[in-house]
C-alpha cells in the first residue's frame, strides 16, 4: 500500500481526521510556548547538531569506549548486526534464566526489529508498560508516534478494548478511571517479572551509562523489581560526554510534548547487587545510512516527534499511513534507506514546508533529504507517467507552432472536456486538486491586442 | 567476523572526516532560584510544601505504612528496608534527600547514596524529597557540572510525579510510579 492510499483510508472519517489534525498541532504549540522561555535555545540546538556530527564522524571510536567503560561498570555489552541477532540474543538470555514472561518499557528499536512476535512465538509473555503501549499492543497495532503511540484512539475506542481485557465498566471514558485500572493491571505484572527490557534515550561513551527517560516511570517500575534488565539501543545514541546530557536532555521533552524535563530520567552505569545489567548495541542498516553522505545525518535524530506534531501531512494522513516503523517526515527519510521500494512514496508525503527542520532540535535538514531522496527514487524507477508526460511537454516547447496550437486546444476543450477525463487516474495532479479558471485568450492575443 | 568487528569495519571503511566537538558554555539562569524552582514544579504536577506543612500532612493523612531516609524526617519511619524491592507495594510514604536540583526544571538528583533500594522512589505511593536551599542550582548545564565525575550504579533527576497523557491527551496523575510529588526546602 501506497501513502496516498493509506492516507485515503484514515481521511474517511472525517471528523477524527480533523480531531487528530487539531490535537497535533496542540502539542507543537506547547512546545512553542516553552522553548520560547528559552533564550538559548537556538544555541542549544547548533550545541546538540554538532556534538551529535561529531560523534557519527568518530562512531566506532565512540562505541569502543562506551563498551569498554561499560564492560568495567559491570554491563554485558552485545552486539548485533541485525534485527535477527537482535531478537536472538534477548532469546538466549531469556532462556538461560527459563524466563517465560517479560516487562518492556518503549522501545522503538524493538517495534523496528518485531521483537514482540518473535518473544511470542516463543511461547513468552511481553507486557509493553507505557500506558499507550499497552492500550495498542491490547488491539494488535503497532504505534503510530514515536512519543504518542495510541494519538489516533478516541477514549471511547479505549474505554472500550479496558471493558474486555481489564473488565473496567462498561462506557466508562474517563481517563483517570481508566489510567488507574491500567496501574493496578500492570503493578502485577511488574511484581511478577524477573527481566525487564528498555530502549535507551543517550549511551555515554565516558561513563559508559546510558539513559531512559519516561513520564510515567514505568521503565524504573520494570528494571528495578527484576533481576535482569536488558537495554537495546540503536549504534546511533551515542553520545560523547557526561555533560552532553545537559544539552541533550534540555531539548528532548520540550521539543517532544513541551514539558520542561520527562519526570524520570533514569542513569544506569552498573548493576544491583546479585542483578544483572545487559546492553545491546544494534546497527540494523545503520552503517549503510551513515555510507549515504546526503543522510548521514539523519542518524542525529533523538526521537522527540516534533516533526511529526509539525508535518502538516502527517497530522492530516495519520501515523499508520507511512507503514513504517517511525513515521512522518523523520521516518520518510530513515525508511527508504532500508528498503527504497517499499517505502518509495514515503518521500512524496511532504509539503517540503520545511517546517520539520525548524522544529528539529538536533537541526536535521528533513525537508532537503525529502528532495533528496525523491532525486533518488525517480532515478531509480525509471520512467513513469509523469516522464511520459514531461516528454511530451517537451516536444511542445520546442516548436513554436506546436505551442500555439495545443495552448489553444487546450483552451477549447477543459471548458467542454468531462471532469472524468480530466480527472482521470492517469492525472496524479488531478487528485484533490481544482484546475484554476482559464484565461479566454492567450497572452500573446492579449498583448497583439492591448500593447 | 563477529557482528562487533563487522559494525566497527563498516563506519572505519568510511574513512570520515573528524568534526569538532563543541565546548558548552555558561548560559544565564533565574535570579530568584527557589521561585523558579516552585514554578517549574508546580507545571510538573509536584508542590512545594514547608515543614509544618508536611508533617501536618502526614498526621491528616494516617498513613499505614512510612520510610523516611531523611535525618530531618527520621522519625516518621515505621518499616525496614527489604531484602527483595517487591516488599515494598504496600509503602504509602517514601521520604529520602535529594542531593540538588535544577530550577529551569525542577529535576532533583538522586543516586545510590540516596537510595537504600532503587526501586524506593517509584514502586512508593507517595513520594517526598528533602533538598536544601543552596543546593539548588540553575539549569541542567549546572547540574552535571555538580555531579562531575561522581560514580554511582544507578542515578536519577526527579522531576514531579508519575504521570501520563497517553488517553486523548488528558493529563492523568499517577501512572505506574508515585501518585504525587512533595519537595521540601529546607
Amino acid at each position: 500500500m501506497s501513502h496516498p492510499e493509506n492516507a485515503t483510508v484514515f481521511l474517511k472519517d472525517k471528523a477524527r481526521a480533523k480531531w487528530h489534525d487539531d490535537t497535533l498541532w496542540i502539542v507543537r504549540q506547547k512546545r512553542d510556548v516553552t522553548i520560547h522561555q528559552i533564550p538559548e535555545w537556538e544555541k542549544l540546538r547548533e550545541l546538540a547538531s554538532q556534538i551529535k556530527d561529531h560523534t557519527l564522524s568518530k562512531l566506532d571510536f565512540y562505541l569502543e569506549e562506551l563498551e569498554k567503560n561499560a564492560t568495567a561498570n559491570g554491563i554485558k555489552v552485545h552486539w548485533a548486526e541485525n534485527a535477527e541477532e537482535h531478537n536472538q540474543i534477548i532469546g538466549k538470555i531469556l532462556d538461560e534464566k527459563k524466563c517465560k514472561a517479560i516487562v518492556k518499557s518503549k522501545s522503538i528499536l524493538t517495534e523496528e526489529c518485531h521483537l514482540n512476535p518473535f518473544l511470542e512465538e516463543k511461547g513468552i509473555e511481553v507486557v509493553d508498560t507505557d500506558l499507550g503501549e499497552r492500550i495498542i499492543q491490547f488491539l494488535k497495532q503497532p504505534p503510530s508516534h514515536i512519543v504518542m503511540p495510541a494519538i489516533h484512539l478516541k477514549k471511547s475506542d479505549i474505554s472500550e478494548i479496558f471493558h474486555e481485557k481489564l473488565h473496567t465498566e462498561k462506557g466508562n471514558v474517563d481517563p483517570v478511571y481508566l489510567t488507574h485500572a491500567a496501574r493496578l493491571h500492570l503493578r502485577e505484572k511488574f511484581l511478577q517479572a524477573k527481566v525487564a527490557i528498555t530502549g535507551v534515550n543517550f549511551a555515554v561513551a565516558e561513563t559508559g551509562e546510558f539513559v531512559v527517560c519516561t513520564n510515567e516511570g514505568n521503565a524504573d517500575m520494570g528494571v528495578h523489581l527484576a533481576d535482569t534488565h536488558i537495554a537495546c539501543m540503536g549504534i546511533e545514541k551515542l553520545i560523547p560526554r557526561r555533560k552532553d546530557l545537559g544539552v541533550f536532555l534540555r531539548l528532548l521533552a520540550r521539543s517532544a510534548t513541551g514539558q520542561s524535563i520527562t519526570n524520570y530520567n533514569s542513569h544506569f552505569r552498573s548493576p544491583s547487587p546479585g542483578k544483572e545489567l545487559h546492553l545491546i548495541l544494534v546497527n540494523n542498516g545503520r552503517t549503510k545510512q551513515l555510507a549515504r553522505e546526503k543522510f548521514r545525518n539523519s542518524l542525529k535524530c533523538i526521537r522527540c516527534g516534533a516533526c511529526m506534531n509539525t508535518c502538516p501531512i502527517y497530522r492530516r494522513s495519520g501515523g499508520f499511513s507511512y507503514g513504517s516503523t517511525v513515521p512522518g517526515p523523520i521516518g520518510s527519510i530513515l525508511s527508504p534507506g532500508i528498503d527504497m521500494k517499499k517505502y518509495s512514496t514515503l518521500p512524496f508525503a511532504s509539503t517540503l514546508c520545511g517546517s520539520c527542520s525548524d522544529v528539529c532540535p538536533v537541526k536535521i535538514n528533513i525537508h532537503e533529504q525529502l528532495y533528496e531522496w525523491r532525486q533518488e527514487i525517480t532515478k531509480a524507477q525509471g520512467s513513469s507517467l509523469k516522464g511520459l508526460s514531461m516528454k511530451l511537454a517537451n516536444g511542445i516547447f520546442k516548436s513554436p507552432l506546436a505551442y500555439r496550437i495545443s495552448g489553444k486546444m487546450m483552451r477549447a476543450s477543459l471548458k467542454t472536456l468531462p471532469d472524468s477525463i480530466i480527472y482521470n487516474p492517469l492525472n496524479a495532479w488531478g487528485k484533490g486538486r481544482n484546475l484554476p479558471d482559464l484565461p479566454s485568450e492567450s497572452f500573446k492575443d492579449w498583448y497583439k491586442k492591448n500593447r | 567476523m563477529s557482528s562487533k568487528e563487522s559494525i566497527l569495519a563498516a563506519i572505519k571503511g568510511l574513512n570520515m572526516e573528524e568534526k569538532p566537538l563543541p565546548e558548552i558554555p555558561d548560559f544565564a539562569v533565574a535570579s530568584d532560584l527557589v521561585e523558579a524552582y516552585t514554578h517549574s514544579l508546580n507545571a510538573n504536577k509536584g508542590t512545594v510544601v514547608s515543614k509544618v506543612e508536611l508533617e501536618q500532612m502526614i498526621a491528616d493523612t494516617g498513613f499505614a505504612k512510612i520510610y523516611s531516609s531523611s535525618p530531618s524526617f527520621a522519625s516518621y519511619s515505621n518499616c525496614e528496608v527489604p531484602q527483595h524491592p517487591a516488599d515494598f507495594a504496600d509503602l504509602d510514604l517514601a521520604i529520602i534527600e535529594g542531593q540538588f536540583a535544577s530550577a529551569e526544571n525542577a529535576a532533583i538528583w538522586l543516586d545510590e547514596s540516596n537510595l537504600d533500594l532503587r526501586a524506593i522512589p517509584f514502586i512508593t505511593a507517595h513520594l517526598v524529597i528533602v533538598i536544601r536551599k543552596e543546593n539548588i542550582l540553575g539549569n541542567m548545564h549546572e547540574a552535571y557540572q555538580r555531579i562531575g565525575a561522581t560514580k554511582s550504579g544507578f542515578g536519577v533527576f526527579i522531576a514531579g510525579p508519575s504521570k501520563t497523557a497517553d488517553i486523548e491527551q488528558s493529563l492523568v496523575v499517577g501512572a505506574h510510579g508515585a501518585m504525587s510529588l512533595r519537595v521540601v526546602i529546607l
